[in-house]
């Protein structure tokens, strides 16, 4: 990947507390799991920023090598990748997402 | 699309010390799975890496043939806890 792909990446975490890189808007998912996820997100009270992917071919192929992970959604919080669908959900079920999206932690 | 044969394969190969390995198929159409994997290799592991090197165990399988995995990884010692 170049480094001109990275970099815009990093931008866009390090410019969100928190990021969801997914298929389609908040507004109108275009997945499943990516919908599931901005559920979540929005019970759990956060005002995140969504990126399409599928209006981005270059982001949604370099963010499955900068994050190490095949799938989408990803999401970052303050520049950390959290996880995909199933690692988010599980956190928000027992409670650890929570903690991870408040800004004291 | 991917057989579920191929699936546990690759997964008791690549992530090794595997003690339990569960695939289903979610829609019917081979390519929307769900696995659920005990293995040692997961211990000391952060859930992401323990995805990640599922992940890994699945290579290519992961850029087309498989369109959606669903994951839950598991120590021995989580799994016991688990069945109760």
């Amino acid at each position: 990947m170049e480094d001109t792909l990275r970099d815009r990446i990093q931008g866009i975490i390090d410019s969100n507390e928190v990021v969801l890189f997914m298929k389609g808007t908040k507004h109108f998912p275009q997945c499943g799991f990516s919908a599931t996820v901005v559920e979540v997100l929005r019970r759990s009270g956060s005002d995140f920023q969504d990126v399409n992917v599928l209006e981005d071919p270059a982001i949604r192929q370099g963010i499955k090598e900068f994050a190490n992970w095949p799938t989408i959604p990803q999401l970052y919080v303050r520049g950390q990748f959290v996880g995909g669908c199933d690692i988010v959900r599980e956190m928000y079920d027992n409670g650890e997402l929570d903690a991870v999206l408040s800004p004291e932690s | 699309m991917v057989e579920a044969e191929t699936l546990e394969e690759r997964i008791r190969q690549g992530v090794g010390d595997v003690s339990h390995v569960v695939v289903r198929d979610l829609t019917g159409t081979r390519d929307h799975w769900e696995a659920l994997i005990v293995s040692g290799a997961f211990s000391g592991k952060s859930r992401i890496q323990q995805h990640q090197m599922v992940y890994a165990a699945l290579g290519e399988l992961m850029a087309g043939p498989i369109h959606a995995l669903a994951l839950k990884t598991y120590t021995p010692e989580s799994w016991s806890e688990q069945e109760g």
